[in-house]
């Protein structure tokens, strides 16, 4: 090994644990440690003394550009990620069965029960209803399942976070808890006391929406439309009610305890009933619910008190969202 | 390839519209705009509409003209899905808000970073003082 | 009707006890902790269920998978279920480990989570449940996606139930990263659907045999399976897409990364399982070559989560990242792409749902021993503080080393059986041998300075902790789950393999 060599390697290795002569550039940029009184002992403070390590560098140099070039890196591949999923689903498109094809795949037998039988076999009139609420109605029950995990989640993460003795015990470990960025304006809903324009309209509208909604999920299983749509209907009229009369007026006959016990227990009817209907289809026994004339109010068995049930957990629950974020509470 | 974009121009669309709403989830750092996009979940249920429906549009059945049913129930779980998760990730960033004073994830965390820093730095000269102390 | 008609049952009414559980939790009383109470109950009933369920199929007249009908309509048209040895055994350990968990932590919980939230948090603890064993029975791809998304929201929730600034970082990170899993997987369901026109395993299987068979439609089928299983394994935090877990597991209180490390992310890897053997089969999968982009995904993570984890100070987040090795080892099983293999995977799920929870409820333990510090140097000697929980870590370290007579050696020693039959025997033994050097590089520093301590400690002149009895029956349990499967596998292999070879 040559001299050149071994001096090379001497210097960077010198240059790697910090032990190396300091260049005047970075003499001028090294600060002096702060010497506390006792702390230190006079060798120790001379062995502070040095160039930094390629450790220091290495953090000083991730706390300068750490941040930017991480996010470079992370757009530059999420870019990439989403232009390659993008193309193979566009070559993936091109390949899929031609649009409205009556020999698709998806057209078979299947189908075919659900549009022939689906009238004689639910009830329905209503193909969509018959099947999400009867051949699929696990699936469905599934989905409002669902929204009431969303909307337990949001109300423990909003509602209950906000009441002061809610924070947890052992607060030195929990981080920086107890700073609060966002202060909270009064909300301007109670500010306006009468704004005539908003309440005239809402008094002439919210009755209209009501019935309108009603009218939608009862005859969920005849038309187009059904608890889900019908629940959202109805709760633009909790909302517009409590824009309008304040959040006050809704707190009388709507607040967390009615709605916690109304989605509860509309849920707890659905699965009940459900689960009924499921357990002795499974186990072949007559259920014994009658399924009425299509076309009829009261036709298609279970689907019409499925409808109700499910109209009371979406509305509750989209008011519910919308108190949270408004005021913070139901 | 074209020409058979253009029949299936439905899903064409729909899957660049679900290209954008993923790319949004991803690269927008202030979390406010991902939810903004986080209707990449509402488009990729709505991309399930024409996907799915072009199976059976025009349909000549006994008596009338029908479409496929399925894909009717599957738009509405995914509507359903993106409402419940849409309000769920909202109350995550007012609570991420009230913490950080602030919308974007990682210069909330470069700052948490720092505040830990000085935290530790200060404990261990606190341990040192009082080794010497004693 | 081949087997009674209780156990035809099970696992609807599995299912439906946890379901009908969370309706009811919010409703209660909150006082005197009854709704954790009533999660634990149910949980119990499920686990006895199961288990005469896995008795009642060991026992029928040869090897039986029946399907459940729900509702009134047969298999293509209504939703079904189905179950076989390898869902009876899998929900048992699911529910086990859940309760255990829950039981374990009932003390850390009460002091992280204040009482309003605990009522919402066993509501949610019993969804997780509940969607846990519906991705294990259900038999419908989209039954399967409603209950991811149920999976999905619970599971963030519950990282975000301690109120904290990291936590709730941690929790939106794991959406965000779950919101693009869940996003594939909804993409490819449609695929699927357009191609195939059926929601059903079965129904789906014989057309898409049928499709290959003719060369219809390959490209697709392949887009389609990659992306469903890349979807799942962000979900299951497969190596490279898993950089959210530690966050999310080990800032969480104790129960939630018991349950989120231990049982959440195998609901999603079953469903994969589940997806190459029953709805593609596994020719399918040798054909679009995905079984080898498993293997090697396994295979790097497997010592690349271990990398990680030897950086680790805090002791929950070493314990997170050593998930990531585990979870590679459970797709190295997939990727050999054999009965024998997925057999293997199959124990190995067991394994670290029974040795998870234990490791996070002792370090939970250990940490309150020591003031609810975190990092390993504030640990020393805390083993002789709370000596249940030392054990407990003591015993969870070995497995997870694979050391004989531990949970973690049989698992090893079925996935290196599994691998002499395979064409890539080489790398599968060498990823093994390394995976466990590694392992037993950063938990033998962690058992050393657990049971290092100063005389004060050891000598007990330090303030005594009163360690609950819950926490001391469940650390009880775990130990022996640990011994019996590290000691009494075969049967239990035997079991899942015959599981396996009816599952399709």
């Amino acid at each position: 090994m040559n001299d050149g060599l071994k001096k090379f390697l001497l210097d960077f290795y010198n240059w790697v644990t910090g032990n190396g002569a300091r260049t005047e550039n970075e003499d001028a940029m090294t600060e002096l440690p702060p010497v506390l009184p006792f702390t230190m002992e006079p060798d120790k403070i001379q062995s502070r003394f040095h160039e930094k390590t390629l450790q220091e560098r290495r953090k000083d140099w991730i706390n300068l550009h750490g941040l930017s070039v991480f996010s470079i890196l992370y757009r530059s591949f999420s870019i990439i990620t989403c232009v390659v999923i993008v193309g193979l689903l566009l070559i993936t498109v091109s390949e899929l069965p031609p649009f409205g094809d009556e020999n698709n795949p998806a057209n078979n037998e299947v189908i075919d029960r659900y549009i022939k039988l689906g009238g004689n076999e639910t009830g329905a009139q209503n193909i969509v209803a018959g099947m999400i609420l009867d051949y699929r109605a696990f699936d469905t029950f599934g989905e409002s399942a669902v929204l009431f995990t969303g909307a337990v989640s949001v109300l423990m993460i909003l509602s209950a976070a906000r009441r002061k003795n809610d924070e947890p015990k052992n607060k030195l470990h929990s981080g920086f808890n107890d700073r609060n960025f966002l202060k909270r304006a009064p909300p301007i809903h109670e500010l306006k006391d009468d704004d005539a324009i908003l309440r005239g309209v809402a008094s002439l509208s919210i009755p209209a929406i009501i019935l309108m909604g009603c009218v939608v999920i009862i005859n969920g299983h005849l038309t187009p439309g059904g608890g889900f749509s019908g629940g959202a209907v109805l709760s633009t009229a909790l909302i517009l009610c409590a824009n309008a009369y304040g959040f006050k007026k809704v707190h009388e006959f709507f607040n967390e305890r009615t709605y916690i016990f109304s989605s509860s227990s509309a849920l707890l009817i659905y699965a009940l009933s459900k689960g009924y209907s499921f357990f002795t289809g499974a186990n072949h026994i007559e259920s014994g619910i009658p399924i009425g004339t299509i076309g009829n109010i009261f036709s298609a068995g279970l689907i019409l008190p499925l409808n109700i049930c499910v109209g009371i957990i979406v509305a509750g629950t989209l008011y519910g969202v919308y108190a949270l974020f408004s005021e913070g509470e139901i | 390839m074209i020409a058979k974009l253009l029949i299936n121009h439905y899903e064409a669309v729909a899957v660049i519209l679900s290209g954008i709403g993923l790319a949004n989830l991803l690269l927008q750092r202030n979390l406010i705009k991902v939810y903004l996009f986080l209707a990449a979940k509402g488009w990729v249920s709505e991309r399930a509409a024409p996907i799915l429906l072009k199976d059976g549009s025009e349909w000549v059945m006994d008596v009338d003209k029908y479409v496929n049913p399925i894909p009717a129930g599957l738009v509405l779980t995914g509507i359903v899905v993106s409402v419940s998760v849409t309000a769920f990730a909202l109350a995550l960033t007012l609570r991420f808000y009230e913490k950080y004073g602030s919308l974007n994830i990682d210069s909330a965390l470069s700052q948490m970073t720092k505040e830990q820093e000085i935290l530790e730095a200060e404990a261990a000269l606190k341990v040192d003082i009082g080794d010497n102390i004693s | 009707m081949t087997v009674k008609t209780l156990a035809y049952n099970i696992p609807f009414i599995s299912i439906f006890l946890m379901m009908i559980a969370a309706i009811i939790t919010p409703v209660l009383p909150k006082r005197h902790r009854i709704p954790e109470k009533l999660s634990c109950i149910c949980l119990f009933i499920v686990a006895v269920l199961s288990g005469y369920l896995i008795y009642a199929l060991d026992t029928a007249n040869g090897d039986i998978a029946f399907n459940f009908p729900v509702g009134h309509y047969p298999a293509p048209w209504g939703n079904e279920l189905r179950a076989g040895l390898l869902e009876a055994v899998l929900a048992f350990c699911y529910s086990i480990a859940m309760l255990l968990s829950l039981t374990g932590n009932f003390q850390s919980t009460a002091e992280d989570i204040p009482e309003r939230r605990r009522s919402f948090y066993c509501v949610l603890m019993n969804l997780l449940a509940a969607s846990l064993l519906a991705l294990t029975y259900a038999n419908d791809i989209f039954t399967s996606y409603v209950f991811i998304e149920i999976n999905t929201i619970a599971a963030c929730s519950i990282v975000a139930v301690k109120n904290s600034a990291s936590t709730i970082r941690a929790a939106l990170r794991y959406l965000i990263m779950s919101l693009v899993g869940s996003g594939l997987v909804l993409i490819s369901i449609c695929l699927l659907y357009d191609l195939t026109g059926h929601l059903l395993m079965q129904p789906m299987h014989t057309k898409i045999i049928e499709l290959v068979k003719n060369g219809k439609y390959i490209f697709p089928l392949t887009v389609s399976l990659a992306l469903i299983t890349a979807g799942l394994a962000i979900k299951s935090a497969l190596y490279p897409f898993s950089f959210w877990l530690p966050d999310a597991h080990g800032s969480s209180t104790n129960a939630s990364s018991a349950v989120l490390s231990g049982l959440v992310l195998k609901g999603h890897i079953f469903l994969i399982i589940k997806l190459f053997l029953r709805v593609f089969g596994l020719d399918v999968i040798e054909a679009l070559r995905m079984d080898k982009v498993i293997f090697i995904l396994g295979v790097t993570a497997m010592i690349m989560g271990s990398v990680h984890a030897l950086k680790q100070l805090n002791i929950k987040r070493m314990i997170a990242w050593s998930s990531v090795a585990q979870v590679g080892y459970i797709f190295l099983g997939l990727g050999l792409n054999s009965v024998e293999g997925i057999s293997a995977a199959c124990l190995h799920i067991i394994v670290h749902a029974c040795v998870k929870p234990m490791l996070f409820t002792s370090a939970g333990g250990l940490s309150a021993a020591a003031d609810h510090l975190k990092s390993l140097h504030d640990l020393l000697g805390t083993f002789y503080i709370n000596k249940w929980a030392g054990l407990g870590f003591v015993a969870g370290a070995c497995s997870m080393m694979g050391i004989p007579g531990f949970a973690g050696f049989a698992s090893k020693i079925s996935l290196t059986m599994a691998s002499f039959d395979s064409p890539l025997i080489i790398w599968s033994l060498a990823a093994l041998a390394l995976s466990s050097v590694l392992n037993a590089l950063y938990y033998v520093p962690a058992m050393i300075a657990i049971l290092t301590g100063t005389d004060e400690k050891i000598h007990g002149v330090h303030e005594k902790i009163i360690i609950p009895l819950s926490f001391k029956i469940s650390i009880g349990m775990f130990i022996a789950l640990n011994f019996y499967l590290g000691l009494r596998f075969v049967p239990l292999l035997r079991l899942i393999m015959r599981g396996v070879n009816i599952f399709g």
